[in-house]
């Protein structure tokens, strides 16, 4: 990865200074409960946009990414951990993966 | 001294926390092409879930450091809510110099438990309490790299989905819990898929559709149902 030192040059930058800034500068609290809901709802927006539809895409077969997707929602639903779910997720590819080779679908 | 010791014990289970998502980012990285000590660097300087998430799909997708700068300053926007929030609440001597360094630490849990304190923390907690969240994270991800990387190649094909699975566990508890962040989760999967699906839109690269997707979703949310008190995220 030649740009590695580029990219977390700006990524860990934007993410100091949105830090710092604020911190070090604002003497007034954002009480607005518009942007308050808004900053609240980001960080799942992106996480939910990012997913979906890719995870269908990450893997050989859109049939394993759709039996990983539906895995990890199961997981996820009873609250399970994160490393659970995403290890749930991982098994479920390999297994239909594996299946779609040996009845040779895939 | 004696409030360094009480952030510490403070620490303690944001640590703990830290150290398993970590090893799970770890874990992923090496699916993205990152060396292990890449992925350790990541988190040492980044700190935060979901930012380094998105920054390791935009790395390895070879986006623009545009689309970088861009992603990370959306999804870390709300360290800046933050950072006002718990500016009130630093004792007078926390000036300066001293928050540029102690900015660094701001994340959703330490500032949970740093805004929960009823009277003004200074330097020695806040110093302390980011101590071992630090490691935990920093050091969980070396854990989970240095795993990954002596994985066999059979198995590491199917982690490509490991990153879509922890965003999926970081997004469905509290979306089953408060409707609204199912109807904003809703409402970015649907813009998604049409960035995804329609003809004229599949030319936009998929980090700029993220982030599109994303700011809409969370923009009409907040429009229809602003919220008094922020619903946490879990890193």
């Amino acid at each position: 990865m030649r740009n590695y030192w580029i990219y977390l040059l700006v990524m860990a930058g934007v993410t100091y200074l949105i830090r710092a800034v604020p911190f070090s500068l604002c003497k007034k609290e954002i009480t607005n409960p518009t942007m308050k809901a808004f900053l609240a709802y980001i960080p799942y927006t992106v996480l939910a946009a990012m997913t979906f539809p890719a995870i269908l895409y990450a893997t050989s077969s859109l049939i394993s990414g759709a039996v990983g997707c539906v895995l990890g929602l199961l997981l996820a639903l009873q609250r399970k951990s994160l490393l659970t779910v995403a290890i749930a997720s991982c098994v479920g590819v390999f297994v239909t993966e594996y299946i779609m080779h040996i009845i040779g679908v895939m | 001294m004696k409030q360094f010791v009480y952030g510490v014990k403070d620490g303690i289970p944001i640590a703990l926390g830290y150290a398993s998502v970590a090893f799970t980012f770890g874990l992923v990285t090496m699916e993205y092409g990152l060396s292990w000590w890449q992925a350790t660097l990541i988190s040492l300087t980044c700190l935060t879930s979901a930012g380094q998430f998105a920054g390791i799909g935009t790395m390895a997708a070879g986006g623009s450091l545009l689309e970088m700068a861009v992603s990370q300053l959306v999804i870390n926007l709300r360290y800046g809510l933050m950072g006002v929030s718990l500016s009130q609440n630093v004792t007078k001597k926390v000036s300066g110099i001293s928050r540029w360094i102690l900015a660094y630490g701001i994340t959703d849990e330490i500032f949970a438990v740093a805004i929960s304190k009823t009277y003004k923390i200074g330097r020695g907690y806040l110093v302390g309490l980011y101590v071992l969240p630090v490691m935990g994270w920093t050091l969980g991800t070396m854990g989970g790299a240095l795993l990954g990387s002596v994985l066999p190649q059979n198995i590491s094909s199917a982690l490509g989905v490991a990153l879509y699975g922890m965003f999926i566990a970081v997004v469905v508890p509290p979306a089953k819990e408060n409707r609204k962040i199912l109807a904003v989760v809703g409402i970015a999967v649907g813009l998604s898929c049409i960035f995804k699906w329609t003809p004229m839109l599949k030319t936009i690269s998929s980090g700029t559709a993220v982030i599109i997707s994303a700011v809409i979703a969370a923009f009409v949310g907040a429009v229809w149902f602003p919220m008094e008190e922020e619903g946490g995220e879990s890193q």
